[in-house]
């Protein structure tokens, strides 16, 4: 039994484990019980108990998200799983953290889920740029051919998988599940539209689930020791654990496996050793750059995705952004939105036009344009890009820091104004 | 408007460059990987410029003839991604993380650093073919933050000093050559 079935294997000073010390560690024994001992229906059955939520930003239940894949005779042949490995979230580093540190992890993982939904192909969508994850995924891909964990009829259990590691060319909108597909599929990466959603008709029109790294690490864990260990280690009412990680002008930034409920002040100040000496914690985004501002009076919520919505923000990626006292929180705001309008696909007009002209705004707030109607201008954009305006969830998430910022520090927007430009670089 | 029937008209018609035989080899092997060869387009413009420095024209209509597919289609993809370069680049490409973490950490000065050192801005190239400074959205090392990507190495905890002996380790490397 472990306490940190994330990152027991993970130690960034040396090599990830091989498949041999990886197997020594235990590693495969759940999927070889599971070959033996369990049908797809009841690993289903297994992980929508487990209370698992998706790792990826969204939070949706995992076995839920699965049980929507045709099953049966009836059902399609082909069908697919992919891995969403296109980390590019501003503020996020914990896939990298799983991919570099425990790759088998995320292999037996995939096994896991293949065999669930009876997907014979599986795609590793990974991000260009993270060229160390891939000659690791590479090596442990072949590692585990070697073994007979991959390829045709695994260990004789009659199931088949390949795993393809596909690198991607960075952009953003490939990490929204649908655009990934198409940017699979050799298209441009625009989202599709939903319904129908890929678990029915995904990739190249087969049933097809899409999931994120961290999720599908989570699964060896579960089936292993048991839906029971899993919801014991959430000390709130979300099960399992969390990568979480904390960047900006902390003593200590990083990355680590914390119980689901842990007061965030725990992330803050015991892991990432609280704010730099001369700086004051302003305020924070708990889950990258898609999510709303917190503030220093909620440090004492718990990691957990209905304890941090209820506060009117996303736990989404885990990955805490901390503005201090000595930056400016409107150009932290306007790098954000400079970001999102770059990385907006320009298939919808409110999203392709709405970004540019917020982008532009803040430019001007910046250099001593800024007018007094501009913040109504971004105010009323909260609106024009909020949920179900847009084609994809892009824009509302960038809407998300945009809102709480000119909520909880309008006086700094107006300062902008009124002091014709930045005070923060005078 | 008839803009584009007077470029199709008077514009030359580009002709295919001759792909190497290690780059067919490479295509060649992800289409094992994939049920449909126009799904292959991103790695094939990957693997050009893997061994071209970039996708010209010639190597764009070259990809999109192997594939079976239309050349504009094919250009559609490659403009959409921001790591296939349509233009020559210099030897060093570096990919310097502008997002939120590295903002917050100072990245500006670091940028503005390597501006008025080399001369160049995003998206210029070095007059001796050197160095290329492109912007990359949030590299994911936002712990070690501000970091940058070049010639498939990730720098960390960037400072000017830093920066200064990167550069001049490559500028002489380059003139021991």
């Amino acid at each position: 039994m472990t306490d940190l079935p994330l990152t027991k294997n993970i130690d960034m000073s040396r090599a990830p484990f091989d498949i041999g010390q990886y197997r020594q560690a235990q590693g495969y024994d759940a999927v070889l019980q599971m070959f033996k001992d369990m049908a797809p229906s009841d690993v289903l059955e297994m992980v929508k108990n487990s209370g698992l939520k998706g790792r990826g930003g969204a939070g949706f239940p995992t076995g839920l998200k699965w049980s929507f894949v045709p099953s049966g005779d009836d059902a399609p042949k082909t069908k697919y799983l992919v891995v969403n490995a296109d980390e590019m979230e501003p503020g996020t580093f914990k896939d990298r953290l799983l991919l570099e540190g425990d790759p088998h992890l995320l292999l037996e993982g995939m096994l896991i889920a293949a065999y669930t939904i009876q997907a014979n192909t599986a795609y590793i969508f990974l991000r260009g740029e993270y060229l160390r994850a891939e000659k690791l995924l590479r090596e442990a891909i072949a590692q585990a051919h070697e073994q007979g964990l991959l390829g045709k009829n695994i260990q004789g259990s009659g199931f088949d998988l390949e795993i393809i590691l596909h690198t991607s060319a960075g952009r953003y909108i490939c990490g929204e599940e649908t655009a990934l597909l198409n940017a699979l599929e050799g298209k441009r990466a625009n989202p599709r539209a939903k319904p129908p959603f890929p678990q029915v008709s995904g990739l190249w029109g087969k049933p097809t689930i899409v999931n994120n790294v961290e999720t599908l690490c989570n699964l060896p864990g579960i089936l292993r020791y048991g839906v029971d260990w899993y919801k014991a280690l959430g000390k709130g009412g979300d099960a399992g654990t969390k990568l979480c990680g904390v960047s900006g002008r902390v003593n200590n930034p990083g990355c680590w496996e914390l119980a689901l409920g842990t007061p965030i002040r725990e992330l803050l100040e015991d892991k990432a050793g609280g704010m730099c000496a001369g700086y004051k914690l302003r305020g924070f985004l708990p889950g990258g750059g898609s999510t709303d501002f917190l503030l220093p009076e909620h440090l004492d919520l718990t990691l957990d995705y209905d304890v941090i919505g209820k506060a009117g923000s996303r736990l989404a990626t885990g990955t805490m952004i901390v503005l201090d006292d000595q930056t400016c929180p409107v150009g932290m705001v306007g790098n954000l939105m400079r970001f999102f309008s770059h990385e907006s696909c320009g298939w919808c007009t409110p999203c392709r036009d709405g970004l540019p002209w917020i982008d532009e705004i803040f430019q001007r707030l910046e250099k001593g344009g800024g007018r007094a109607e501009d913040l109504q201008i971004l105010t009323d954009h909260l609106e024009y890009l909020g949920p179900g305006r847009t084609f994809c969830a892009l824009a509302p998430g960038a809407m998300a820091p945009l809102g709480s910022a000119l909520r909880h520090f309008r006086e700094d927007f107006d300062a902008h104004i009124h002091s014709g430009g930045c005070p923060w670089r005078k | 408007m008839t803009t584009s029937t007077i470029i199709a008209s008077s514009a030359p018609k580009v002709q295919a460059r001759t792909l190497s035989p290690e780059e067919t080899h490479e295509i060649d092997h992800e289409l094992t990987l994939y049920p449909d060869r126009r799904a292959v387009g991103l790695e094939a413009l990957k693997i050009v410029q893997k061994h071209q420095g970039w996708v010209s024209d010639e190597s764009l209509v070259a990809v999109a003839e192997y594939l079976g597919m239309s050349a504009h289609e094919l250009d559609g993809v490659a403009t959409f991604f921001n790591l296939i370069f349509r233009q020559p680049v210099g030897r060093n490409v570096m990919l310097f993380c502008d997002s939120v973490s590295c903002y917050i950490m100072g990245c500006e000065r670091i940028k503005d650093h390597i501006s008025a050192r080399l001369g160049i801005d995003y998206g210029e190239t070095t007059a001796d073919g050197e160095f290329t400074l492109l912007p990359v959205p949030c590299l994911g090392d936002c712990d070690r933050a501000p970091v940058m990507l070049m010639a498939g190495e990730q720098y960390r905890n960037l400072t000017k000093e830093k920066i200064d002996a990167l550069l001049t380790r490559v500028q002489q490397e380059q003139t021991n050559k």
